[in-house]
């Protein structure tokens, strides 16, 4: 399971129509739990591809954030990107690129923006699982940052 | 020697290559990773060639690309 709150949520999706009509993706920072994954930070990462279907993080970017939440006592979770205008649910694509076992893999679909679909993966060996999403309503003690 | 690998102390016996340690970081797809050697990148084709020395510190991260792909 992830857990986010919706003061995360807003950002991803803020930095999807921002980005809109290129696919937008970003990093999510946080700790494990007992297997549970409680995001803490939410990083609006560059697109390097500029593409509507498409998307490559700047692994300088990467670097940064890995480094970033070292300091902080925590870990990079997994990613997000955004589909403009196919449903959230892992491409032929995706699955060919999801390199890291451990990695969230979470994907926004805009397809109907005024009813934007978040769902979080988890990608071995091209093998797809659905994990469940928790989205909090409070904000209190999270942080938020980002690179753009 | 001792290095740092994505900021954990790693006890190596011998001197080994970039290539060597992503093996022993059990990095199932090195050719997929992008490495920092002492904040510098490496490109992949010079894995093999570049010796870990005592005291490196070594990052490395997955490519994260994908897309809805029409």
């Amino acid at each position: 399971m992830i857990i986010l709150t919706k003061e995360h949520y807003r950002r991803i999706l803020a930095h999807a129509l921002d980005s809109l009509p290129l696919e937008a993706c970003g990093l999510l920072v946080g700790s494990i739990e007992e297997d549970v994954k409680i995001v803490k930070k939410v990083y609006g990462l560059t697109n390097m591809d500029q593409s509507p279907e498409h998307f490559t993080m700047d692994p300088r970017e990467q670097f940064d954030v890995m480094k970033d939440a070292r300091k902080s006592g925590l870990v990079v979770l997994g990613n997000f990107h955004s589909h403009p205008a196919t449903p959230a649910r892992p491409s032929a694509e995706d699955m060919r690129l999801a390199y890291d076992p451990e990695a969230s893999y979470l994907i926004l679909s805009l397809r109907d923006q005024e009813k934007p679909v978040l769902k979080s993966f988890r990608i071995r060996e091209r093998e797809v699982e659905e994990e469940p999403i928790t989205i909090l309503s409070g904000n209190d003690s999270f942080e938020e940052k980002a690179f753009s | 020697m001792i290095v740092k690998v994505n900021g954990n102390e790693v006890v190596l016996e011998k001197a080994i290559s970039l290539k060597e340690l992503l093996v022993v970081q059990q990095v199932r797809t090195p050719e997929y990773v992008t490495v920092q050697l002492n904040n510098e990148f490496i490109s992949a084709g010079s894995f093999e060639d570049t010796l870990i020395k005592d005291g490196d510190e070594i990052e490395f991260l997955y490519f994260m690309g994908g897309g809805q792909a029409l």
